[in-house]
């Protein structure tokens, strides 16, 4: 049915027609909104990529109306925050729908991940989608990082020096290009400027960039779906897949329901815990940076805390230093560790599911241990979950290739 | 000149023109991502204000320490009693590095026992060299610990001596960083700079 009424439409009219002839904007409507054909079965998981593009449409406006108040000084910044929250109309609205929206991003950004995990979106033809996917997810944390020293608070300052201090791990080359990082002896009045200028100008651009082609590259391939079958195999005389449905206006209906959840919930967060009890805003970070002092507590904002733990649980810099870079790095190669047949865990055995279970679990484990203080046992467990962790990854190759899995179905299938 | 010449692609000359125009645009890019990649490093203006400064230490009690900025960088100045220095001998041990053998960490008229040019006065930039947080003090001697006073860095718990030198089994590569620095007279002195230095 869809079919017959995406094919009537309105007759073209003068000025589309004028601006056809000189622009593809209907070509482009049709190819990427109207006439892209997405499977019908899509559960839940599958409304976290416009989700997060609904994030990053906040983000921007939040962030430019931000800057239109915010000085990126080091005598300065701190007091413009205040400024922003007591003095400018609404000004407190704005800047905690800015950090709210933050966390969001990478809430959904994670849940994005995972239904990909699942349903075996990155392998093969999709593994571009993958690793460019990967790449908006190292901006997008290179953006939290910068972003989170603006306020210039006691977190600001103390967690950029870890992290800056991070690099300076690399032998040879470490002191030399912490320096060019900070362009300066230490995190300074310099090193905040070029901050805002990567926060403001440098990373959203490379957001744009790669989000666009992610997208690109999706329409090219088409989406996947939680049968892990390719709807493109069985298409009608009309040339268009049996399974598929137009992204407008059937899926855009229903995500539009899923927007409203998800504003229902950052509502929530914005108005009545925008500090989520220190998590999406750390109390320490409410007093200005002091350079003679490190907050008792230091840890970086949940979203970062994972690695962090995993960093922190090598007690040697440099090494801590490598698995640190390892654990971000080595989803990107998920395509070719992942040796299963079949792409969805409906159809995948016990080992595959068992391990992606543990894994989710290790994930908010070592989350969790991150905001915690470097105390023995925190250590030490967060050493168990990073093996855990690696074995994950590495042992991949072996676990999906001995893996029992079910036969995957011609055509998807709704259960129950 | 007929007309198959004229048609003829010569694939060598153009090869030789694809590759020499690539080479010559990606030297000039190269260089002129010069002026880009220096304007970011430390301007005129941070390395003035990075210049040496004097600290007047008259008034430092034996035990005392005091916390100066250099660079923006945080730097302990502790006046070390008899008794605390009687104490660095104690964990050789369990120092990573208790002779100050790695170079870098201290510049070689403080590569001694003491870490210091005058045995009292111990003077190591406050910033753990695992990943820079500032470490507290904690002076507090526990035998049943075998610690016998030290930085605690609240991070990552790396853990150092009197001398600043690092224990084993933690995080920090290294001993805490000595800067550079001289006496002025017994009760002054230039951070930042030691021409002239005893």
């Amino acid at each position: 049915m869809a079919r017959v009424e995406a094919d009537v439409g309105k007759p073209q009219g003068k000025l589309m027609k004028w601006i056809d002839d000189r622009f593809p904007f209907t070509e482009t409507m049709k190819y990427h909104i109207t006439e892209y054909y997405a499977s019908k079965n899509f559960n839940w998981l599958y409304v976290f990529g416009v989700l997060a593009f609904v994030v990053l449409v906040i983000q921007f406006v939040s962030g430019i109306f931000l800057t239109m108040n915010y000085k990126p000084a080091a005598a300065d910044a701190f007091a413009s925050v205040e400024y922003i929250m007591r003095d400018v109309e609404w000004g407190w609205l704005i800047r905690y729908m800015h950090s709210t929206g933050a966390s969001f991003f990478f809430i959904v950004v994670y849940l994005h991940m995972f239904r990909a995990m699942m349903y075996g979106s990155y392998k093969k033809p999709r593994e571009l989608i993958w690793i460019i996917g990967m790449m908006i997810f190292f901006v997008l944390m290179a953006e939290g990082f910068a972003g989170y020293l603006l306020p210039w608070g006691q977190m600001s300052y103390w967690g950029a020096q870890v992290i800056i201090s991070l690099f300076g791990a690399i032998p040879g080359i470490g002191d030399a290009l912490v320096e060019i990082i900070r362009g300066d002896y230490s995190i300074s009045d310099i090193t905040l400027n070029r901050f805002f200028a990567l926060h403001v100008i440098v990373l959203p651009l490379a957001l744009i960039g790669l989000v666009f082609v992610h997208i690109v590259a999706l329409h090219e391939v088409g989406s996947s779906n939680p049968d892990g079958v390719e709807i493109k195999d069985h298409k009608g005389p009309d040339g268009i897949p049996l399974d598929g449905v137009a992204f407008h206006p059937y899926h855009t209906s229903k995500d539009l329901v899923a927007i409203i959840i998800f504003l229902i919930l950052f509502s929530a967060v914005m108005f009545f815990a925008p500090d989520m009890g220190g998590y999406f805003l750390e109390h320490a970070n409410f007093e200005p940076a002091n350079l003679t002092a490190t907050p008792e507590h230091i840890a970086p904002v949940w979203y970062f805390t994972p690695f962090y733990a995993i960093l922190r649980a090598v007690p040697d810099k440099l090494w801590g230093f490598i698995l640190f870079g390892s654990a971000v790095l080595l989803p990107v190669f998920l395509p070719w560790l992942d040796r299963a047949r079949v792409r969805s865990i409906r159809y995948r055995g016990w080992i595959y599911k068992t391990a992606l279970s543990i894994f989710a679990v290790t994930f908010i484990v070592l989350g969790w241990l991150g905001t915690q203080p470097a105390e023995e046992i925190y250590v030490l467990a967060a050493r168990v979950f990073s093996v855990l962790y690696f074995a994950f990854f590495l042992l991949m190759p072996y676990y999906t290739t001995i893996d029992k899995t079910k036969p995957v179905p011609d055509r998807v299938v709704y259960h129950g | 000149m007929n007309e198959d010449d004229a048609d003829r692609i010569d694939r060598n000359r153009r090869h030789f023109l694809t590759v020499a125009t690539v080479v010559t645009g990606a030297v000039g890019v190269g260089l002129a991502s010069i002026p880009f990649l220096a304007s970011l490093r430390p301007s005129a203006r941070a390395q003035a204000l990075g210049a040496p400064v004097e600290v007047s230490i008259g008034s430092l009690e034996p035990g005392e320490m005091i916390r100066v900025l250099w660079r923006g960088r945080l730097v302990f100045i502790l006046r070390r009693t008899e008794e605390m220095l009687s104490r660095l001998p104690q964990n050789l041990g369990e120092l990573k590095d208790p002779n100050s053998e790695v170079t870098d960490q201290q510049p070689d008229y403080s590569a001694n026992e003491y870490r210091s040019v005058k045995p009292e006065y111990l003077i190591v930039e406050g910033s753990c060299t695992h990943l820079g947080c500032a470490p507290l003090e904690d002076f507090e001697v526990r035998p049943s610990e075998n610690w016998t006073g030290g930085f605690y860095c609240p991070c990552h718990g790396s853990k150092f001596d009197l001398a600043g030198r690092v224990y084993k089994g933690v995080p920090a590569p290294t001993n805490l960083r000595v800067p550079p620095h001289r006496f002025v007279r017994d009760d002054l002195i230039l951070l930042g700079q030691d021409t002239g230095a005893a």
